[in-house]
């Protein structure tokens, strides 16, 4: 797993940053500029910290106490850049083979990094001939067949418009659950991270300000503004329980009751992660009737995140799973909320899209 | 053509072509520091790299037949311990050649070299590939439009000698004797105008079909390193 301490200046930007991971993936979160791409090249070296300790399963690679700083070809990080950087002059099989060289012991075969990433027909092609998300699939398995401890991708979507990115999180969502591989995922994109991540970090002007399970993070108020005020939420773990194939609508079961939502790939059984923006939860004080709402959930109110404003964020509890709505301070007032007042969390089915949907 | 041109022109190839054949890993290595590595005297060692371009060929030459004269600080342990022998031989005429051209190679080279993405170099490095390595599977392949049109002005640069090599190993028919030296000797006897033009001819020709050959070769270079096949 990975440990990271380091301090690192350039100029105007400074980070100075510490963090542990654990296995499956790892978001590291963060507006562009916070230093989510710095940390990734100070961990394959490709950067240099002024001073800290960086370390991948117990194996140090970087102590700047003791004078380690062992170099990037020898530290066994597979790295995929936003832009793929794919060897221009290498057909996509030299492309994929060129880290095996080096590591020819390693655990993935060819045959099944290819299959994983479906490169079958890529093979004999060059990079000039491949679209945005074929270069980024190659890049991926190219990273994986150097026999990496653990995989850095760095905002690996990028570059990609809608119908790629959801390819190549498909892809990634593959890899996580078929390979035991721990990646740091690097992005800006709450969904993405929601989707993928089992834990976050997130980073701020070149400083953690919250790392810890994905469930738990989404729920800190005090991370709300470094999560996107727009996109926060809470996450909620479920599993299928059935899909009515008549209304299209698959049920979740979690803690606190069924949520209906609309076109999910899912089978029944399945663990799902569903991310909840608190703007799309409403609160009532008895249960409404004659309603187009499916999703009705009753609920204690746990507190007020302080927030400036008309809004504020009221923290629920819904049989042990918590879940935030974003309604005005008026309506708050008007309704007479406070903490232990048992309400009804409206949240409807058609505000929860494929984009909030990730696979536990 | 008669079979004494024949010579002249034979001759003027074999020193161009180990003129251009010595530069390539010299220039390589000398375009490679001054690409990519960081080093005090750096502009020292572009400059004197450099100074062949503006110095008097005739002070590069009088300066090889100093060191690599028989009884030079270069010429005499060269002879002695390995055989090789400069000083009015063909193979100085190349040496000289060779240095004359180096720059114009090296700064082919360099840029060729500049121009390779560091990045790629990164993400090779990533992978596992040492210096070295990322140097012959990356940054060489890449650069190999660059490196073949520094080689074609070395060699260009060669057929064309003069100074350096007359001061250096002299006029010497059958030897030393390169296309415009052999020009500039029919220039100097009466009668000999006739004969002057015929190589100035065959120069032309010769450097023509180098030129169209090398456009040939940097156009399918240039497509392979930008990923096309070839």
């Amino acid at each position: 797993m990975l440990e990271f301490a380091a301090r690192y200046a350039a100029g105007a930007f400074a980070l100075d940053a510490a963090f542990k991971t654990g296995p499956g993936i790892t978001a590291l979160f963060g507006r562009s500029g916070a230093g989510k791409s710095t940390v990734l090249a100070l961990i394959a070296g490709l950067a240099r910290a002024q001073s800290g300790r960086i370390a991948v399963d117990q194996r140090l690679l970087y102590d700047s106490a003791a004078g380690i700083d062992v170099p990037p070809h020898r530290r066994r990080i597979g790295y995929v850049f936003q832009e793929g950087r794919l060897l221009p002059h290498l057909t996509v099989r030299q492309n994929l083979l060129y880290g095996r060289f080096f590591f020819p012991n390693g655990r993935l075969p060819l045959a099944q990094a290819v299959a994983l990433l479906g490169l079958e027909e890529l093979l004999d092609r060059r990079p000039a001939k491949l679209s945005g998300g074929e270069k980024q699939r190659v890049a991926i398995g190219r990273a994986l067949l150097s026999d990496p401890a653990i995989l850095l991708l760095d905002e690996p979507l990028a570059s990609l418009d809608a119908p790629r990115k959801a390819e190549i999180l498909y892809y990634i969502e593959r890899l996580r659950d078929e390979l035991t591989v721990p990646m740091v995922y690097v992005s800006h994109s709450l969904d993405e991270v929601v989707r993928l991540a089992d834990s976050i970090v997130v980073l701020s002007e070149g400083r953690v300000v919250g790392s810890g399970a994905m469930r738990e993070m989404m729920g800190r108020a005090e991370l709300r503004p470094y999560l996107g005020h727009h996109e926060g939420g809470a996450v909620i773990e479920a599993r299928v329980v059935h899909q009515d194939l008549q209304s299209g609508l698959a049920h979740l079961e979690f803690g606190g009751g069924v949520f209906e939502i609309p076109d999910l790939e899912a089978l029944v059984g399945e663990r799902i992660r569903v991310h909840v923006r608190a703007r799309d939860v409403s609160l009532a004080l008895a249960r409404p009737a004659g309603l187009s709402i499916r999703n009705i959930f009753a609920a204690t109110v746990v507190s007020f995140a302080a927030d400036e404003g008309p809004s504020l964020d009221v923290e629920l509890d819904i049989a042990g799973t918590p879940l935030t709505a974003r309604i005005t301070r008026k309506s708050a007032t008007e309704l007479g909320l406070r903490s232990g007042v048992p309400v009804f969390a409206l949240v409807k089915s058609v505000s929860i899209d494929r984009r909030s949907v990730g696979y536990a | 053509m008669s079979s004494a041109e024949i010579a002249i022109l034979l001759l003027s190839l074999k020193v161009a072509f180990w003129a251009m054949l010595g530069t390539l890993p010299v220039a390589l290595a000398l375009a490679w520091l001054l690409a990519r590595a960081d080093f005090a005297g750096k502009a020292l060692l572009d400059g004197i790299i450099n100074l062949p371009l503006v110095l008097p060929p005739v002070v590069v030459g009088y300066l090889l037949l100093v060191a690599f004269g028989r009884n030079g600080p270069l010429g005499a342990p060269l002879e002695h311990y390995l055989g090789i022998r400069f000083a009015f031989r063909w193979t100085g005429a190349a040496l000289a050649a060779a240095i004359m051209g180096l720059p114009l190679a090296v700064r082919a080279m360099r840029q060729a070299i500049e121009a390779v993405d560091e990045r790629l170099e990164a993400a090779a490095a990533t992978l596992g590939a040492g210096p070295a390595w990322i140097f012959a599977s990356v940054t060489l392949p890449l650069a190999v439009p660059g490196i073949l049109n520094g080689l074609l002005l070395s060699f260009g640069r060669s057929l064309g000698e003069f100074g350096a090599t007359i001061t250096f190993v002299s006029n010497i028919p059958g030897e030393t004797q390169t296309l415009p030296l052999a020009i500039y000797s029919f220039t100097q006897v009466p009668g000999g105008d006739m004969q002057a033009m015929r190589l100035c001819v065959v120069s032309i020709v010769v450097s023509l079909g180098a030129l169209m050959l090398s456009e040939l070769l940097l156009r399918r270079a240039n497509l392979r390193a930008a990923g096309h096949d070839a």
